[in-house]
Order: C-alpha cells, then sequence, then structure tokens
C-alpha cells in the first residue's frame, strides 16, 4: 500500500493554497526527472501492510501459481492504468486531483470525497499502526493479536498500540519533512530486507524443487485452514485485488497530483517499480515468511512483528517498526489534511495540528481493532470501490466533455458549490455495491472496475440531462 | 568523509541482503545472518541521513546551483 504523495501533502486540500500549484497547472520548469518518480514508487509500495497482505493470500487458501502469475498479471494492469488512464490526464491538465475535480464538481463534493479520503486513511493508518505495535511489542512480552480478534485481546497489546499510536499522531502534528526524509532514507534499506526476509524464508522451507515447494504450500493451507485446505480466492481474485488494491491511485487519478509534475506521460511505466517490488517481491516474501513459520514453529498467526523476528531477527522486528511508522505519519497527515480541509469551510482558524491530532487519535483507536489489519484484503477492496469511482468522473470529462483539451479545461470556473450530477453518479453505482458487500457478502475487490465504468456512464447521461435542461 | 560515508552507507546495504544469499547456500547460520543484517542495519541508518544532509546542503549552497 502507498503512504504518500510525490508532493507535499500541503497540496492535498482544496482549501489550501500555497506556493505548491495547488490552484493552477505545474509551470514547465517545475517538472520533473524521471529518476525522482521511479524512486518515490519502489519506496512507498514498500509498507508495513505488505506484511500483512502476502500472509493472507496463504491463509485464503491461494495456491503458489495463482499468487506468482495473478500478481504479474494483476500488477501489469495497475501499472497500465496509471500509464495509459492518470498519466496522460496528467501531463496535458497539470492539476492536482482537488482542484480538477473542483472545477468538474464544486467545493462542496471536493469535501464530501475528502471527508471519505480522511475516514478511509484513519482506518488505514490504524491498520499500520496495528502492525508497527506487534514488532514493538516483542521485548515486552505482549501478547500479540490472533487472526479472528475483532477486539484487542490484552490490556498489553492496548498499551503498546495506545503508545505506538500517539507518538506516531504526535510526530505528524509537527509537520510532513522530518518523516519524509527519514522515509526516503530507509527506503532502499527496507526493500533489501523485504527480499532478505523472502530468501531466508524460502531456505527455511527446505525444498528442492518446485513439486515440494507447492506440496508445502498447499500443506501450509491445510494446516493455517484447520484441516479445511479451501481457497477463497482463485486467480481471478488474486488478479482483481493486485489490480484495484491501489484504485484510489490511479483509476481514481490521486496520483494526477503525482503526475502533474511529469515531463512525459511515458513516466508513469515508474509504478512498475512500486508494483513488482513492494506488491509483487514484498508479498510473496512475506507469504513466504508465514509458510516457514508454519513449518517451523507450527504457527499460522500472520502476526507481522514475530514473523519478521524469526526470520531476520532485530533487523526484521526494526523493518517492521519502520514500515508502519514511515506509512501511517503520511497517511495520518494527509487525513488530518482532509479533516481540515472540511471543517474550515465553518470554522476557517482551525489548525492543521488540531485535525492531525484528531485524526491521529482515531487512526490509533483504530489500531486498537486488530480486525483492521487482519481483514485489510477487505478493507483496502472497500476503499477503492468508494473512491476509484471519482476518477471516473474525471476521466469521462476529460475525454468527452474537454475533449482532451487542456485549455478547455483550465479556461473553466469551478463548478458551482455542489455539482449533483457527480453526486449521484457517484453514489448510486457505490451504494449498490455496499450493499451487494455487506448484505450478500460478495468480496469487495470485484467491485471498483464496475463501480467505474457506472459511475463515468452516469455522469455522462446526468450531465447530459442538466444540460438540456 | 563523503567517500568514507558513501562506502559505509553501501557496506550497510550489503550486510543487509548478503547474509541472506549467503544462508540460502549454506555458508551462513541464521543465527550470525540476524546479527550482520543488524549490523548493516546500524550502518545503513548512521550514514544514510548524513549523506542526505549533505546532499541537501551542497544543493542549497547558491555555488553548487546549476542554472537549470
Amino acid at each position: 500500500m502507498p503512504s504518500s504523495q510525490f508532493s507535499s501533502p500541503n497540496s492535498s486540500p482544496a482549501t489550501q493554497s500555497g506556493g505548491e500549484f495547488e490552484r493552477e497547472p505545474v509551470s514547465k520548469n517545475a517538472l520533473k526527472g524521471s529518476n525522482k518518480f521511479w524512486g518515490m514508487y519502489a519506496g512507498e509500495h514498500a509498507a508495513g501492510t505488505e506484511f500483512m497482505i502476502g500472509p493472507l493470500f496463504l491463509l485464503n487458501g491461494v495456491s503458489l501459481q495463482n499468487i506468482i502469475f495473478g500478481l504479474l498479471l494483476g500488477n501489469l494492469m495497475a501499472v497500465l492504468s496509471w500509464r495509459y488512464l492518470c498519466a496522460p490526464i496528467a501531463v496535458n491538465a497539470r492539476l492536482t486531483l482537488y482542484y480538477h475535480l473542483e472545477k468538474i464538481a464544486g467545493k462542496w463534493l471536493v469535501l464530501l470525497y475528502n471527508l471519505a479520503n480522511g475516514v478511509l486513511f484513519c482506518f488505514l493508518a490504524g491498520a499500520m499502526i496495528t502492525v508497527s505495535a506487534t514488532a514493538v511489542g516483542i521485548p515486552f512480552n505482549m501478547t500479540m493479536p490472533t487472526i479472528d480478534a475483532l477486539y484487542p485481546n490484552s490490556a498489553s497489546f492496548v498499551v503498546v498500540v495506545l503508545a505506538v499510536g500517539l507518538l506516531i499522531a504526535i510526530v505528524a502534528t509537527l509537520g510532513y519533512e522530518m518523516v519524509a526524509r527519514f522515509a526516503n532514507i530507509a527506503a532502499p534499506w527496507m526493500v533489501l530486507v523485504f527480499l532478505a526476509c523472502g530468501i531466508i524464508s524460502f531456505k527455511q522451507l527446505d525444498v528442492s524443487s518446485w513439486a515440494e515447494l507447492n506440496q508445502l504450500w498447499t500443506e501450509s493451507i491445510v494446516f493455517a485452514q484447520e484441516g479445511q485446505g479451501e481457497s477463497a480466492m482463485g486467480f481471478w481474485s488474486v488478479v482483481l485485488f493486485a489490480w484495484f488494491c491501489n484504485a484510489a491511485m490511479h483509476v481514481g487519478m490521486s496520483d494526477l497530483s503525482v503526475f502533474r509534475f511529469a515531463k512525459k506521460a511515458s513516466y508513469g511505466w515508474a509504478s512498475s517499480a512500486g508494483m513488482y517490488v513492494g506488491h509483487y517481491m514484498a508479498w510473496i516474501a512475506a507469504a513466504f515468511m508465514l509458510a516457514a513459520q508454519i513449518k517451523l514453529l507450527r504457527d499460522a498467526s500472520p502476526v507481522p512483528g514475530p514473523m519478521a523476528s524469526n526470520v531476520a531477527g532485530l533487523a526484521g522486528i526494526i523493518c517492521v517498526v519502520v514500515a508502519g511508522w514511515t506509512t501511517a505519519n503520511p497517511t495520518i497527515y494527509r487525513a488530518g489534511l482532509a479533516f481540515q480541509g472540511m471543517i474550515q469551510t465553518v470554522y476557517p482558524k482551525i489548525s492543521r495540528q488540531k485535525t492531525t491530532l484528531a485524526a491521529g487519535l482515531v487512526a490509533t483507536v483504530a489500531g486498537l481493532f486488530p480486525a483492521f489489519a487482519f481483514k485489510l484484503l477487505g478493507f483496502v477492496g472497500i476503499y477503492g470501490t468508494i473512491l476509484a469511482p471519482i476518477g471516473a468522473i474525471i476521466f469521462f470529462d476529460w475525454h468527452f466533455r474537454c475533449k482532451g483539451n487542456a485549455d478547455t479545461l483550465h479556461q473553466s470556473q469551478p463548478a458551482s458549490s455542489f455539482n449533483l450530477s457527480v453526486l449521484f453518479a457517484w453514489l448510486i453505482p457505490v451504494g449498490i455495491a455496499l450493499y451487494f458487500i455487506q448484505s450478500v457478502g460478495v468480496t469487495p475487490w470485484v467491485f471498483p472496475s464496475p463501480c467505474w465504468i457506472a459511475c463515468g456512464l452516469l455522469y455522462l447521461v446526468f450531465n447530459r440531462n442538466a444540460s438540456t435542461a | 568523509m563523503n567517500t568514507a560515508l558513501r562506502i559505509l552507507s553501501r557496506l550497510g546495504l550489503a550486510l543487509t541482503i548478503g547474509p541472506a544469499f549467503l544462508f540460502l547456500v549454506d555458508a551462513m547460520s541464521l543465527e550470525t545472518v540476524k546479527t550482520t543484517m543488524m549490523l548493516g542495519v546500524a550502518l545503513w541508518l548512521v550514514s544514510a541521513p548524513i549523506l542526505q544532509r549533505q546532499k541537501q546542503n551542497a544543493l542549497t549552497n547558491p555555488e553548487n546551483r546549476d542554472n537549470l
């Protein structure tokens, strides 16, 4: 999962203004070289949550072939989405998502989007705090949460989560730069720790052929599922999950804010660094860590701290803490900005520090519930389902109303406060999808794509009706 | 100073990933791997921030800025 954006998150809310090209196209002399994009994507997608996602594939009974080939295809689709859907609009329009959306949908709808974004960011940061806490708690003999735990299962877990969460929240209120700098320093080292963990775990599996590895993998699934050995995710589920776990960023157009600084749309290929380092190598490495733990310790708990400790010792523990911290921090910062943008409309003097601290407290409370981390696959699917369709509004508006002409977009004034066509085009498909997820039990990661298409088409229909009326 | 720091940081990265490969070919025990990786962490986390700070100072020094 990604953590932060290319530019300072100060540019996020529509209500902010400053020198980050928040309400104007990025000028030519501010464009950045391709190396920055490759480095950013490689670092940002090696996050604390990768330690959770790989093992969750094993627990969901995904076969080894489906992981290897499903992730290969799903990540390719994600890269193509960045390259051919998001980057071309970004390098032509050169606006942030927020200002671009404000021109189409109006300020109030952007604030509603900010609210959804902020709340979901808090829960995501909560999962990262849980991940970090499982590593911090090791020296204190903390009782680790179990996979089926919805609530905190020990006082020591509560204390460690509160300590970690509050520390992260306080650091986030102090500013973004320090954490971003540390994240940049830690990124290359973290990627190597992930790789090392994968290699060591693979060796611990002690297999000499593909057939043996496959056999051991199947046995691990059967053990983890207490004898059932059922698969809850097939090949296409893995493909869709890998494709849409960052749906808000690529098809959801959140990374317009990133690629508006790119010289060419071909910089979109830089996303492959994040996908194939973080969402391929790191997920498979983390899955091997759980398989090795099952083989050696007969323990199927996918708790990141102990898993990393078994494989890489103190270096692994530090990696889990740093990976969780460097990703939770900007996420909380971003949530705080989103909340600030909202509250400022009724209380203009609210400070960023206060809203960031509030976001940090919400994230800390969320971190107390291990279910957010252990149900991360489903949560990420819901996250994409809710936020990605907004990208369809931008995509369809760009190609059908603006005809791909940036001048048309730049010369248009921001829409009046609330564009109902956009609101209904967004809420109708998302509402239907959430019904199917909550009431029928359909897996969430199948919905971003149909919601995205439905949202775009509904926007065109509603917009045409509004124009003719 | 700069060269020494650069060597230390690269050594830190090498000590992070190298032991895993040695473990893979049975040339190192797991306990030694863990200790060596920790040494790699220490080297990297000490040298990389100083290097980054020096790089930033160089960029903000007007004499070192180009006209791009």
